[in-house]
């Protein structure tokens, strides 16, 4: 009981928050709002006992690409796009084809969960077992190949990210250092050769 | 008792919301990156509560690379959109329309 009172009102907060996420009209508020929604997510599944997941989201999600949101919403200044923003003309429609949507998945899921055995609850966890650990223990067996993967998109993001942001500004002194070390002593000294002067 | 369906419904309802948000803020491009990232989040419910339902632990490694990749997309993302906003001074939806001819 108390179980279901704690995933019905972090699902209602999450809700709610996803809302904001979509209506307020700041994008720093959005953002604001999706951290918040990333951590009621984050323990509905520390309660369906996925705690290394859980986890993983607060750390990653809302302590790095949060922040990196952050970042760039105060960074752009959008405010004044701010003022301007509010529905567009294909909001009706949106919010129309969203609740058509909505009504049917759920009709669905629940149509279709009838008849099953074992829709009451997950199955509980033997004792003494350990999320992170079961999840090592595939992780890097069966599933090493697409960690060896995910390890090279990640490096992919950062050099694309560096190679896009990063860009010569016009009018400032840096080092060439190729250009340095192929200087030549003729490129900087000139040598005159002259006659020598009579003593007067 | 708290069961799949009742995960499956939460994840719906983020996920349809989420979509609705694409459609209803065509302006401004953050609002559509962080709609993606909750529609991303929608679906790794849904591979959690299954990975739950079933006893196997596959879907919540699925999860793990769903966060990889959905960091990495922000990041590129957001290095785009920096780069957008230093060109054009805005990065509002209507006034990328360099490729309409």
């Amino acid at each position: 009981m108390f179980h279901t009172i704690l995933f019905y009102s972090f699902a209602f907060v999450m809700f709610g928050a996803a809302i904001g996420v979509v209506f307020s009209r700041n994008p720093v508020h959005s953002v604001m709002f999706l951290v918040l929604t990333f951590f009621q997510a984050a323990v509905l599944w520390l309660l369906a006992e996925a705690e290394f997941l859980a986890i993983v989201l607060v750390l990653v999600y809302v302590g790095a690409v949060m922040v990196l949101f952050l970042f760039v919403v105060m960074m752009l200044e959008v405010n004044i796009e701010a003022a301007k923003r509010g529905l567009t003309r294909f909001a009706p429609l949106g919010i129309g084809i969203a609740l058509l949507m909505v009504i049917q998945l759920i009709q669905l899921i629940w149509l279709r969960s009838q008849g099953f055995a074992g829709t009451d609850g997950f199955a509980a966890t033997p004792e003494g077992y350990s999320n992170t650990k079961a999840l090592g223990a595939v992780l890097y067996t069966e599933h090493v190949y697409a960690f060896e993967i995910a390890a090279v998109i990640l490096l992919l993001a950062i050099v694309a990210a560096i190679t896009l942001t990063m860009r010569k500004r016009p009018g400032i002194k840096t080092q060439d250092i190729a250009k340095q070390v192929a200087v030549r002593a003729k490129d900087r000294v000139r040598i005159v050769k002259m006659e020598s002067e009579e003593r007067q | 008792m708290i069961g799949l369906e009742h995960y499956l419904t939460v994840a719906a309802m983020l996920f349809v919301l989420s979509i609705a948000g694409i459609i209803i803020n065509r302006r401004n491009l953050i609002i559509l990156l962080m709609c993606i990232e909750l529609m991303l989040l929608a679906v790794n419910f849904n591979f959690i509560a299954f990975s739950r339902y079933l006893g196997d632990e596959t879907g919540q490694v699925f999860v793990f690379f769903i966060l990889t990749v959905a960091a990495a997309e922000a990041a590129i993302g957001l290095a785009i959109l920096v780069v957008l906003f230093r060109n054009r001074r805005s990065i509002a939806v209507q006034e990328l329309n360099t490729l309409k001819g």
